[in-house]
């Protein structure tokens, strides 16, 4: 009985506060200073590997259309500038939500009718770098789409989910405990600000489904598949709530 | 009447902190050696993960959760035993995980599925290394 009254009283308090928009701080605040003057020049930051080779993969004609994407989007500079500050975003033709990974395969498929570069692969992962690089410095701003606020809550619902083994929330790290030492890490805000990130862990660029799995893991939780809807979902609700904040692509992690 | 019920809850809370759990019928007390070392390793007891203790040897120690040192001073056995079994039944928002439960979890990983985090022996051998820790 009197553990029912205090599940109540635990019910009845409001929802833990979001992350506000003064407090809130990119992972790169968290890095030691070599490992942000690392992400800061562009001659020492790995992740700009990858993005030249999406640039030389941006101006190759592929596919039976035989057609680069430069062939119909022109200079990624303007055209692709703010593109991965909105996304994940729908996709009209099928009515789901994509990511920009799930973006850039529809095109390959659809305009060059070439194969879709597997998600995670050395290709798909460079085109994302180039193109989330013409954001670079400008607000995440998501899409105000109803169907993307249904989607976003549907990624709420998963990141306050406890999971694993842990039986841990994405919430109660990254909102609760961000700031602390989850023994020799801090724990991050969680932003999704610098995919594809260059991470000296894995020493080499991945994306944020591959963060997204690590944590997953991490509680002892079993991943989704690379590309499943859950994984858009999260995205979604996390450029929410780094609305605002600077595209940092290609971001360096320790 | 919420007021009330938060004074009763006060007024409860000794008779809350005294709910503990017995040493489980065919399991030998434990080792109190055995425990540090669970404590200490980071894929067994994963404690050091949000815990600090007296652990000079070991670098990494998290800040998530109250020092362990003393823990045997603040807490009876039984007590210690409860917190790690399920410490959800004392606080159902707590951060630390359930080493002896496996109901209620969700999408746990296909190699942990029904197992839980630590065996009843090693529980007891834990809570036989927690128990040394006086301060
Ligand atoms: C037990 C704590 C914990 C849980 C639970 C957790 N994470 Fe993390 N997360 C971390 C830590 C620590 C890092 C920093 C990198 C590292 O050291 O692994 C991180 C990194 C991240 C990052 C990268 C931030 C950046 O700056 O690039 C994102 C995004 C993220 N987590 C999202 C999530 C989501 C979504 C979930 C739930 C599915 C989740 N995390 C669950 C501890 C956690
Ligand atoms: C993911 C985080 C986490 C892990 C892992 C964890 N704990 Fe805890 N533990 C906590 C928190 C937070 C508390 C504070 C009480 C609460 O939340 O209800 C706590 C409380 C305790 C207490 C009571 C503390 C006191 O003195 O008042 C003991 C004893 C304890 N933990 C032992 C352990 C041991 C031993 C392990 C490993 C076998 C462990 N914990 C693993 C987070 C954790």
């Amino acid at each position: 009985m009197r553990r029912a009254l205090a599940a109540l009283l635990l019910l009845a308090l409001p929802a833990a506060a979001p992350v506000g928009a003064e407090e809130r701080r990119s992972g790169f605040a968290d890095m030691t200073p070599a490992t942000q003057a690392m992400q800061r020049d562009d001659a020492a930051n790995p992740g700009m590997l990858w993005a030249l080779e999406g640039e030389a993969l941006w101006l190759a004609p592929v596919g039976r259309a035989a057609k680069a994407c430069a062939a119909c989007h022109g200079d990624a500079a303007a055209s692709m500038r703010g593109v991965a500050a909105r996304y994940p975003a729908m996709d009209d033709a099928t009515g789901q939500a994509v990511d920009l990974a799930g973006r850039i395969a529809l095109c390959q498929v659809r305009h060059q009718q070439a194969d879709p570069a597997p998600r995670e692969s050395q290709p798909a992962l460079a085109l994302a770098a180039y193109v989330g690089l013409q954001s670079r410095g400008l607000p995440i701003t998501p899409a105000e789409d109803s169907r993307m606020a249904t989607l976003r809550a549907a990624g709420e619902a998963l990141y306050r989910e406890r999971r694993g083994q842990l039986d841990l929330s994405c919430a109660q790290c990254h909102d609760d405990n961000a700031g602390r030492r989850l023994a020799g890490s801090v724990i991050p805000q969680g932003h999704p600000t610098g995919y594809p990130i260059y991470r000296l862990e894995w020493q080499a660029v991945g994306s944020l489904q591959r963060r997204l799995r690590g944590c997953m893991t991490g509680v002892r939780s079993e991943p989704y598949a690379y590309g499943a809807p859950e994984y858009i979902a999260i995205e979604a609700f996390l450029m929410g709530r780094a609305a605002g904040m600077a595209v940092e692509t290609p971001a360096v992690r320790p | 009447m919420i007021r009330a019920v938060l004074l009763a809850l006060i007024l409860a809370a000794p008779a809350r902190a005294e709910e503990a759990l017995p040493r489980p019928a065919g399991i030998a007390p434990g080792d109190p050696a055995r425990g540090r070392v669970i404590v200490a390793d980071r894929q067994r007891g994963l404690c050091l993960l949000c815990h600090a203790g007296p652990f000079p040897e070991e670098r990494f120690q998290g800040n998530l959760a109250p020092n362990l040192a003393g823990a045997g001073s603040r807490w009876t056995e039984g007590q210690l035993r409860l917190r790690l079994v399920d410490g959800r039944r004392l606080n159902p928002a707590t951060i630390m995980p359930s080493y002896g439960r496996t109901e209620g979890l969700h999408h746990v990983g296909r190699v942990w599925q029904g197992r839980t985090i630590l065996g009843p022996q090693e529980i007891e051998d834990v809570v036989a290394y927690l128990t040394t820790l006086k301060e």
